[in-house]
């Protein structure tokens, strides 16, 4: 038993932070947030392709490093924490997942190194509008492989090359690779809560639709990719709330009131201590999950849901707390604690919303109970 | 990062679950068990079969009788432990800080004198540091030891002493100097529970049970060979006490998620099972993912401690997310018994009147060994770094401290 991080793991996570730290601090951000004609950081996703986080748990034979989700866990909290603005989540916790888990043998040759060399951008495409997609409410359909509907919101969809699409076929949902550049596919930017991440309306009208796994086994494939992404997206999750919570701390450190630094004061101390109190349990139950995701273990659906449920709890409680912390001046556009709580909105929304999970986790509680 | 054991530690684990099969006691376990001292024999037995065989105090050296185990086989070997019908408790305050802190700062002879029959559970020890003029802030304490040549004599209260009703003896934290800050004016002793001048009263706790002690002085005395470390180090060594208390406390004990699940299926809410009624269903999630999250940070914690770091803060975060989670999942199993929640006769109560002796014992929970808000303080101030409240009695002799009294 050993639950942290190696060494190796450790090192590889530092000099992300550092290399972030440098290439990607909170003027990168706003300079996304701000225009919003850039859809995300073109410069950083270069970088980040050239330090090999793309391919890092990519096997080496198709392109990538071979290292393992323990080291892709690891990035993720560093990317969380610097609120990179580009596709990662997109690309590699879903359409790289989606094709490692459910792709051909020929779909891996032909589309992993391209991720790895940052050559490629993904997507995932399954809401059609409010509320959880379900079989009856699908009406993405593809005949004759070619693919009519509308998808939204889609995260990255502007930018991307390659989408997993949830759609049905002779009735049975599955999942399709579609490439966006291909005719038949038309974009709309959408206006979302959080600009600093790219947001779209993909239309298709017989774009061309390649199958992605088995007919009928889309919502199982896509339950087992947001199972797998859940535990990634809790690493930014995390990684994130960490850095609300530092900010908090100096904050509190420096500001004088009534004669004291506020984090003299027991209202600041608590709200603070409880913030590190979520931050913790959201950590451990993501190391769960990590290594659940890493083994392949049949403890996944429960560690992913346990991961989700914990992390979105403490980055909710992070990001509001950090700007009621820093009062009046944490209400501006200037302060960046507004980055932070739109980014929770964000990724506690993008792989399905706690409520969800928790009704998950409940439900795999149960199957244990029986077995 | 592995959640499975080695090969080693499959190992341990096997050999450990065929040794507790063919020692430990049949028999299921008793409801509501309190400390209350009707199964001390038994405690007694099963610890010295322990001890013989290596698994009391399994990280302690040979030298003083353990097996010169590693943390991880202690955890493992308190995972199967666990579900055996067999009740350790009495001595884990004893082997868990007294006994440290003996280990720490006593001589060679008074060392060799008490581990030993600590560790096989023939005597009982207790912890004297909290007064009632103290609460929360241990180094209030009032307690009076004067030396007398070679004497100390020791008068005054402590109080919400466990144990102390069962136990041969004690560690005891005094004034010795009233003249100087309060911190540097306390010296360490440990006693024997049976001296004369010592009266120990049980409290009558609001859950019915009487687990802690008033514990009253009245010219007692003690040898100066009986002191733990020098003269006005009292709060020095007080702190290697309770650093083993803050490692020892901050499980979930009582009811889990998985059983308030199986409760929920036997009883119906608005016409339908209650454990297909979604606010009860998220309750669950919630408490299931803090369960999880604290078994997992003490996982970190032992791991840190077998790699031979000290550990992170993130075991401070346990006893508060521990006591407040079993108080809240009391209360909801109770609600959703209805009108039948109100009972707490064992024998019609579901799980034996689980829940309702939780929700009595809960509050006792959120205070004991550290309130909830002395542990966010501890938890804002030495993990975060944030300042101290203001003071008004650091600096100030002892004696000059502003009190209630």
């Amino acid at each position: 038993m050993n639950f942290d991080f190696s060494d190796e793991q450790k090192q590889l996570k530092n000099e992300a932070r550092r290399f972030l730290q440098r290439e990607c601090g909170p003027e990168r951000v706003r300079a996304i947030l701000d225009h919003p004609e850039k859809a995300y950081d073109k410069e950083l996703w270069t970088a980040a392709a050239a330090q090999g986080w793309l391919g890092a748990a990519i096997p080496e034979q198709h392109g990538g490093l071979g290292l393992g989700r323990l080291e892709l866990c690891a990035l993720a909290e560093e990317l969380g924490r610097a609120l990179a603005p580009i596709p990662f989540g997109s690309t590699i916790y879903f359409l790289a997942e989606a094709i490692l888990l459910a792709g051909s043998e020929t779909q891996r040759a032909k589309y992993l190194p391209k991720i790895a060399a940052g050559e490629l951008i993904g997507a995932l495409a399954s809401s059609e509008g409010p509320g959880e997609p379900t079989v009856a409410s699908l009406q993405a359909s593809v005949v004759g492989g070619k693919l009519t509907g509308a998808k939204l919101p889609v995260t990255d969809g502007d930018i991307a090359n390659l989408a997993v699409v949830l759609a049905k076929e002779n009735g049975q949902p599955g999942l399709f690779l579609v490439h966006l550049e291909g005719p038949g596919v038309s974009r709309k930017s959408l206006q979302t809560l959080d600009p600093s991440r790219d947001v779209a309306q993909l239309t298709f009208a017989g774009a061309a639709a390649e199958p992605l796994g088995g007919a009928g086994e889309g919502f199982e494939l896509l339950q087992q990719i947001l199972d797998r992404a859940a535990v990634l997206f809790a690493f930014e999750q995390v990684g994130g709330a960490d850095r609300c919570l530092e900010m908090s701390k100096d904050y509190a450190l420096s500001r004088y009131a009534f004669g004291r630094p506020i984090g003299s004061y027991q209202a600041i101390k608590h709200k603070l201590a409880d913030m590190f109190i979520k931050n913790e349990l959201a950590r451990s139950n993501a190391y769960y999950g990590a290594w659940a995701l890493n083994a392949g273990a049949p403890e996944l659906p429960t560690a992913a849901a346990a991961a989700r449920v914990a992390a979105c709890d403490a980055y909710w409680y992070a990001s509001k707390e950090n700007i009621q912390t820093h009062g009046g001046i944490g209400f501006t556009w200037e302060v960046d604690c507004q980055l932070y709580y739109r980014r929770c909105r964000q990724l506690a929304l993008v792989a399905g919303a706690p409520r969800a999970w928790k009704e998950r986790l409940v439900s795999q509680l149960e199957r244990r109970n029986v077995a | 990062m592995d959640f499975t054991d080695t090969p080693e530690e499959a190992a341990y684990r096997e050999k450990a679950r065929a040794w507790l099969i063919a020692n430990a006691p049949k028999q299921g376990l008793k409801p509501g068990r309190d400390h209350d001292g009707s199964d001390l024999a038994e405690a007694r037995a099963w610890q010295t079969k322990k001890a013989a065989a290596g698994y009391a105090q399994i990280t302690w050296p040979k030298e003083w009788g353990g097996p010169g185990g590693t943390p991880i086989q202690s955890v493992i070997y308190a995972q199967e432990e666990a579900k055996f019908a067999v009740n350790s408790g009495y001595f884990l305050i004893g082997l868990g800080m007294c006994i440290p802190t003996v280990m720490a700062f006593a001589d060679e002879e008074t060392k060799k004198r008490f581990v030993g029959p600590a560790l096989r559970g023939e005597e009982i020890w207790c912890q004297l540091f909290s007064e009632p003029s103290g609460g929360s802030d241990a180094a209030a304490a009032r307690t009076r030891a004067v030396r007398d040549g070679d004497e100390w004599v020791i008068n005054g209260q402590k109080i919400w002493t466990s144990g102390a009703h069962l136990s041969d003896y004690g560690i005891l934290l005094a004034r010795t100097d009233i003249d100087v800050p309060k911190h540097k004016g306390m010296t360490m002793f440990w006693i024997d529970m049976r001296s004369p001048g010592v009266e120990i009263r049980p409290i009558h706790q609001m859950s019915g049970a009487s687990g802690f002690n008033e514990v009253f002085f009245t010219d007692m005395r003690i040898k100066d060979s009986q002191r733990l470390g020098p003269v006005g180090d009292g709060w020095k060594v007080a702190i290697v006490t309770l650093m083993n208390e803050r490692l020892s406390v901050g499980d979930i004990r009582g009811l889990d998620p998985a059983q308030f699940l199986r409760l929920a299926r036997e009883v119906t809410i608005g016409g339908e099972s209650a454990a297909r009624n979604h606010a009860f269903r998220e309750k669950i999630a919630d408490w299931y993912v803090q369960f999880e999250g604290l078994k997992h940070t003490r996982m970190r914690t032992i791991t840190s401690l077998s790699r031979g770091q000290t550990p992170g803060p993130e075991n401070s975060i346990g006893k508060v997310v521990a006591a407040n989670v079993a108080q809240e999942m009391a209360r909801e199993a109770m609600e959703m018994l209805d009108q039948f929640g109100i009972i707490n006769d064992p024998s019609l109560a579901p799980l034996a009147a689980g829940f309702q002796n939780q929700v009595l014992a809960t509050p006792g929970n959120r205070i004991a060994g550290g309130t909830d808000e002395i542990m966010r303080n501890i938890i804002a101030e030495r993990v975060l770094g944030l300042p101290g409240d203001v003071r008004l009695d650091k600096d100030v002799a002892f004696k000059d401290i502003p009190s209630w009294r």
